[in-house]
């Protein structure tokens, strides 16, 4: 029989024999790779040690700091003491058990799913889980990644697995090629536009076609990342030379005979050509434009030139009373223009767009002007790695010389759970994932861009089309 | 308010209904991130809905307009909502902030994955009904703010005046709100057939 991409991972995995009950497929599956930051653990951690458990396999564990800490200071106590603790917290289990931490400070530092693929942690065909709901992420190498909650966090460190019922599968194709200055963020923001917020509830997205094929790693994460932003369990992309190549010569990927043997079944892991999907959605490349966020959900999304909608354009009475809040609480009113819309605060970081391509499209258009008077701009780098490697190519100082803050690593204002944080009715041009209801700052409103719109609309102080820049 | 339950877990509630009318309501509302630092399990009802429950950052002036603090619908145990509640973040702090609120039930059109694990993970029920469904509940409670709700899990119901819907759950889940079960436990006793597992593993993903 014909299977998927998800189903070949699904199978690789499973432990128990499988049972199928009225609500489908469930089984015990095994996890390859458990990522883990000072946020969702402290309990999990507290959980094993009131019952005397061990954690099974510390040597597939690895963990960073990357939520709670300073974007300004390596100090652990920069953000005050509940945040110390944390970390603190987080530095005792670590030791404790016997697992890899990379602290404030560590040379391999950094958001947790820029970290984890930078080191060779994820591979193709690979169960990678995390408390986050971010790690979706993975997915780009062809791994089943997925953000698990606390007791699932405790679960994994206690046993390996994780029980599981199988979601339906979907096919996301974008067909063609991207025009220019379109991004992958923009691609993933009209995937999510088009289905929906939850519109893949209870699936694994499978992304598919010329437009996905030809991104790079890098532009692969931010795809995949924010699979979670339509409801999606995980979002997958089949590996191919281009994840090979990544993955090649890093830290904890195979090696000599170990690569050969791991490259011959990567190779293996594609959906059949005649694998059915429960659903398929297509979009082309061509018809994608650079995406702007209106409202308070990732879904809530429209185009750089098209107007801020009416409640009245929407069937779905659910859809516009979510439109009627959204625009409430974001200060709009439909018909509006989005490049008439003044920015105050301008965000470049986190998991979805804190990587080095980030950071140079980002300085790409930085390089043109300075930051507009009355806008606050902060560039935050997913990771050390980064960092350094921004600062070799001297992408920090053409930040800083635009008048953009040069920032540590971490996670930042994509949730503000440092300093970060914006005030009520600060408006934000944001490169993060959720443009909820105070997600940056209570009262404060997010508009989720690519880095590159992000830093044009830093140097107009509103929304502007950063195609006028190529 | 009465809960039946067997050793540990739960079957029969009988309770009131909070009403929360909106959909995608996400876990940053539920529980926002200020209170995300803290490393214990329990404390965080307080600060459940904090944003749209407080009109001040310091949690001393209640927002008359949020349905949670309206007079009626004090002491309530089942959370009534709309579709892809719990949406977002993995932050198993907004079930236990629900929890620690008080609430046993949560009912809605439909829910987030991960918030939905959670919450079995945590003996909260997640009750999915119909559109349509909801919207009778919506209104029952709307006639009689006080009006008796009881789910029973066993049989998959919820009953209010005369009114009977059917839930689905999937088994594993049922099983384990029944009984309260150690999730940890069960799968520890499969230890062996998880080293079998690690044991067939070719050399190159065990490095």
């Amino acid at each position: 029989m014909a299977t998927t991409l998800y189903d070949k991972i699904w199978q690789a995995h499973i432990i128990s024999a499988q049972q199928t009950s009225a609500t489908g497929e469930e089984g015990l599956i095994y996890i390859d790779r458990h990522l883990i930051h000072e946020v969702t653990t402290p309990q999990a951690f507290a959980g094993l040690d009131a019952k005397g458990r061990k954690v099974r396999c510390p040597q597939r564990t690895f963990a960073t700091m990357d939520h709670s800490i300073s974007t300004r200071s390596l100090a652990i106590d920069a953000c005050g003491p509940t945040n110390k603790l944390q970390l603190q917290t987080l530095a005792d289990n670590c030791e404790k058990h016997g697992i890899q931490l990379f602290p404030v400070g560590h040379q391999k530092q950094g958001i947790v799913h820029v970290m984890g693929p930078e080191l060779g942690l994820i591979q193709p065909g690979m169960t990678v889980v995390c408390g986050d709901s971010h790690t979706a992420t993975h997915g780009a190498f062809g791994a089943l990644a997925f953000g698990i909650g606390t007791s699932q966090v405790e679960h994994v460190f206690a046993t390996q697995t994780l029980k599981q019922s199988k979601a339906k599968s979907m096919k996301v194709q974008v067909n063609g090629s991207l025009p220019i200055g379109i991004t992958a963020k923009d691609v993933i923001l009209a995937i999510i536009g088009k289905i929906g917020h939850a519109g893949a509830t209870g699936y694994v997205i499978e992304y598919t076609g010329e437009a996905i094929s030809s991104l790079s790693m890098e532009e692969r994460m931010t795809v995949c990342n924010m699979s979670i932003e339509a409801g999606a369990k995980a979002g997958l992309i089949a590996p191919d030379q281009t994840t090979f190549d990544y993955v090649q010569g890093r830290e904890y990927a195979p090696k000599g005979d170990n690569w050969t043997q791991a490259l011959a079944y990567w190779s293996t892991l594609k959906s059949d050509s005649d694998a059915v999907f429960d659903t398929v959605i297509e979009l082309n490349a061509n018809d994608i434009t650079p995406q702007v966020t209106w409202g308070t959900n990732p879904g809530q999304v429209i185009g750089v030139n098209h107007p801020v909608p009416a409640p009245s354009d929407f069937s779905d009475p659910i859809d516009q009373d979510s439109a009627v809040k959204a625009l409430k609480y974001m200060d709009l009113v439909p018909g509006q223009k989005l490049s008439d819309l003044a920015v105050n605060n301008v965000f470049i970081g986190s998991c979805t767009n804190g990587r080095i391509e980030d950071m140079r499209a980002a300085a790409a258009i930085a390089k043109h002007g300075k930051v507009a008077k009355g806008v606050t701009a902060i560039v935050v780098p997913g990771s050390v790695a980064v960092k350094q490697q921004a600062e070799a190519e001297q992408l920090d100082k053409i930040f800083i010389e635009a008048g953009f803050e040069w920032r540590l690593p971490g996670c930042s204002m994509c949730l503000g759970m440092n300093d970060d944080v914006l005030q009520a009715g600060d408006r934000c041009a944001s490169t993060s994932n959720r443009n909820f209801e105070g997600r940056q700052g209570r009262g404060a409103r997010t508009h989720l861009v690519s880095p590159a719109m992000a830093a044009a609309a830093a140097l107009a102080g509103h929304f502007a089309d950063v195609r006028d820049y190529q | 308010m009465n809960t039946q339950t067997t050793d540990a877990g739960i079957n029969i509630h009988t309770g009131r209904i909070a009403p929360l009318n909106q959909a995608n309501v996400d876990t940053d509302q539920i529980i926002p991130k200020q209170f995300l630092t803290a490393v214990t399990r329990s404390g965080y009802g307080k600060h459940l809905f904090h944003d749209w429950r407080y009109l001040d950052q310091h949690e001393q002036v209640l927002n008359p307009e949020f349905s949670l603090n309206k007079a009626e619908y004090q002491g309530a145990s089942i959370l009534l909502t709309r579709e892809n509640f719990g949406c977002g973040s993995s932050r198993e702090h907004a079930p236990w902030a629900l929890d620690d609120y008080g609430f046993k039930i949560v009912i809605a059109t439909s829910f987030a994955d991960i918030f939905y694990g959670n919450c079995i993970n945590n003996q909260l029920l997640p009750v999915q009904l119909k559109s349509n469904e909801i919207d009778q509940l919506f209104a029952a409670v709307a006639a009689d703010p006080t009006v008796a709700v009881t789910v029973n899990l066993q049989e998959q119901s919820v009953t209010v005046n005369n009114l009977n819907f059917h839930f689905d759950i999937a088994e594993q889940h049922k099983t384990s709100l029944l009984k309260g079960l150690d999730a940890i436990g069960l799968t520890l006793e499969l230890d062996a057939q998880i080293t079998a597992f690690e044991n067939n593993l070719p050399k190159w993903q065990t490095a």
